[in-house]
């Protein structure tokens, strides 16, 4: 199995990781993470439960230091930064348990991700100058665009933790976006939706891709999801990662197999498999 | 000329109007010394309560060292004026304010400088600038005491009535601006706590400051404080003016604050840190903002009310007293400031003035069985404060049109995959590997 990544015609990697380790007391909950994402890629992340997904996430992000290991942006070394510097680097993530700001509206849960790109000063703020107006304005349509792409403009003043669930999912990729990532790191995007929306987020996935030119790494449970837009999936197991390809090369991988139904699992796929090419 | 919008208008009228009704009814003695001295402890409960609305109510930080910091500048301010009046010497302003302003520069300086080191941990911030402010204080009581003589002169030129004022204006901003540094070096190490725990450090501070204040004539060395005694002769030159004027400005300080993108950035630190984080908000710094703007309202607050009454006791900041101010904003509602400023007045004028007054003798104590029942009460029924988020027009949050076109920009091929069948979008699996895995979660 090819554990390397594609590098496609030598072009830079955008966000590279390199023998990350985690471990907590006496448990290594992610061993010699290995991870290369190049401009314009779709990866992504899956493994049973507990394989340690969600803990390179937050290793990437800055909320764990990592063990060992270092992680770059752009070339430049993000280790042990604060997870509001990583953010202002042009990392982005969205939360497996939705983190919206709960008692906001919609509008200010955007607006706030955009703060870093405010462009005045608190005391622009206090006085409310015209340079305040105008950067505040600004600041606002750049949002109301963002809220636009997520079919969230008639919702811009309802309070966050009063929106149906698809929405509060919606909200926060968007909110994600408005702090200007360059890489943005979906954490199970899918979770709770039913077939129908979460087709309507495939195509978000990519649409947003497209317009606003990111790199997105996610974590998903939901085949149809992962298979359906991942251009290259790593799969993880006791914080190992265990397979990494296309989805094709994923879907008939032994050890994926095993790692998600037990052991034996494949031979008996494989059996299945060539028992239903046979009729 | 620009038209000036409708709240703003009602806003401004309706705080003229309080203002000249209740000078009128002081100028003309409808209210006596006893009332109008109420009213001006109303304005400065709201101004200290303020501040700490901004600090737990908008910020999420559960702090009871507002006491403490309302008692620093009540002490700052007091020295200040003393020494004018009392000993014909701007001595005490010169030293404080070059003191403030050296030690203010150090900090902004070493913000600047220290922000670029990487993993700094809290307590050799703490470390760095605690240095760096005491040698800048020595500088600064060096210089001060130079230019005395002449700042003396300068004042005495002026008339009697117009060095006062300025005298009082400088001492209330010294107030304020020593509680913020002061709280600026006590938030570096205790901010980085969590909520509750930082709760029983401000307290912390709150005591340390009262055990002070009662030895500050032997253990600080200023004689003038008399420690325990009480410190008497101040100035009463808190006038009704004064006093609403700086609430008024207080208020509008943390409208326009909390209506710009710093205060968004305050508020998101109390709804979710971590995701304020994940957001690209520097949550320390903003947590520190708001700790050290709330901290100095305590100041300014303390500053007006040492001239109120022209005497401070060490018992009037007493740590107990410190929970006055929590129990308003929670009565009026966190993160609410209409609540605050009403609860403020209300509390001082029911408590301080109507129970007072007509409890019979003797039963005055029952005010503090009183005020316990009525706090329960309103948590019983109304748990999210007499005002609950309710906010004046003018001091509430409007949602700004639509700019952008309301048209939606939707990705185009998404009706087209709607109507696909299912089979089309999930890979042709030889394995039904997807299917199973599914199943297994």
């Amino acid at each position: 199995m090819n554990l390397e990544n594609p590098s496609p015609n030598g072009r830079q990697q955008i966000l590279e990781a390199e023998g990350l380790v985690m471990q907590f007391g006496g448990l290594r909950a992610v061993n010699n993470f290995n991870l290369s994402l190049y401009p314009h890629d779709l990866q992504g992340l899956i493994g049973p439960n507990g394989a340690g997904k969600t803990t390179v996430f937050n290793m990437i992000t800055g909320v764990y230091n990592p063990t060992a290991g270092q992680i770059n942006l752009l070339e430049e070394d993000i280790t042990g930064l604060q997870p509001y510097e990583i953010n202002q680097l042009g990392i982005a993530r969205t939360f497996q348990n939705i983190r919206l700001f709960p008692n906001l509206t919609v509008l200010d849960n955007v607006r706030i991700a955009y703060h870093t790109h405010a462009g005045y000063g608190m005391f622009d703020g206090i006085l409310q100058n015209k340079h305040f107006g105008a950067k505040e304005k600004e600041l606002t349509q750049r949002t109301q665009e963002f809220l636009n792409v997520f079919n969230l403009q008639d919702r811009q003043g309802e309070i966050a933790k009063n929106l149906p669930y698809g929405e509060q999912r919606r909200l926060e990729i968007a909110r994600a976006l408005a702090s200007n990532p360059k890489v943005l790191l979906l954490d199970e995007p899918a979770a709770g939706m039913n077939p129908q929306e979460s087709f309507h987020l495939m195509d978000l996935i990519h649409f947003i891709r497209e317009r606003f030119d990111l790199t997105i790494l996610l974590i998903e449970h939901q085949m149809r999801v992962v298979m359906g837009i991942c251009e290259t999936i790593t799969v993880m197991d006791f914080g190992e990662i265990i397979a990494r390809g296309t989805p094709k090369e994923i879907q008939t991988n032994e050890k994926v197999i095993e790692a998600y139904l037990g052991p034996g699992a494949a031979a008996l796929s494989e059996k299945f498999r060539r028992k239903k090419e046979n009729q | 000329m620009k038209k000036i919008p409708r709240d703003k208008l009602i806003f401004f009228g309706g705080a003229l109007l309080i203002f000249a009704v209740v000078q009128i009814l002081i100028s003309t003695g409808i209210l006596n010394d006893f009332w109008s001295t109420i009213i001006r402890l109303g304005a400065v409960y709201a101004i200290a309560s303020l501040g700490l609305n901004l600090i737990y109510g908008f910020n999420g930080q559960f702090s009871l060292g507002q006491w403490g910091f309302y008692a620093i500048g009540a002490y700052t301010a007091a020295d200040v004026t003393y020494r004018w009046t009392n000993q014909g010497s701007a001595l005490g302003m010169v030293v404080i304010l070059s003191v403030v302003l050296f030690s203010g520069l150090a900090i902004l300086l070493l913000r600047k400088l220290l922000s670029r080191i990487r993993g700094l941990d809290a307590l050799s911030a703490f470390a760095i600038y605690f240095i760096a402010v005491l040698g800048m204080s020595i500088a600064g009581i060096y210089l001060g005491v130079m230019i005395t003589p002449a700042v003396n002169g300068l004042l005495s030129a002026l008339p009697a009535n117009v060095a006062m004022t300025i005298v009082y204006l400088i001492s209330i901003l010294l107030g304020g601006l020593v509680a913020a540094e002061i709280s600026f070096l006590f938030g570096l190490p205790v901010l980085t706590l969590g909520s509750d725990y930082f709760g029983i450090a401000t307290l912390g501070l709150t005591i340390i400051v009262k055990v002070l204040l009662d030895n500050s004539d032997t253990l600080l060395g200023f004689e003038e404080m008399k420690g325990a005694r009480g410190m008497i002769g101040i100035p009463k030159v808190s006038t009704w003016f004064w006093a609403f004027l700086f609430l008024f400005l207080v208020v509008l300080i943390m409208r326009n604050l909390l209506h710009s993108s710093y205060g968004r950035a305050i508020v998101s630190v109390r709804e979710d840190e971590i995701a304020a984080k994940a957001m690209g908000i520097d949550v320390g710094n903003y947590k520190t903002l708001a700790f050290v703007l709330g901290s100095m309202f305590a100041g300014v607050g303390g500053a007006i009310y040492a001239h109120i009454n022209g005497f401070l006791h060490p018992n009037t900041f007493n740590f107990i007293k410190s929970f006055d101010p929590m129990i308003i904003i929670v009565l009026g509602g966190l993160g609410s400031m209409t609540g605050t400023l009403v609860t403020s007045f209300v509390w001082i004028i029911v408590l301080e003035g109507l129970l007072r007054i007509y409890l019979p003798n003797g039963f005055e104590t029952w005010r503090y069985v009183a005020y316990p029942i009525i706090l329960l009460l309103v948590m019983l029924l109304r748990p999210k404060g007499l005002f609950g988020d309710y906010e004046l027009p003018y001091l509430r949050q409007v949602l700004p049109p639509m700019y952008a076109s309301h048209k939606p920009i939707v990705p185009e091929n998404l009706i087209e995959i709607e109507t696909l069948p299912e089979e089309s979008l999930s890979p042709s699996s030889p394995t039904k590997a997807s299917g199973s895995q599914e199943a297994t979660k």
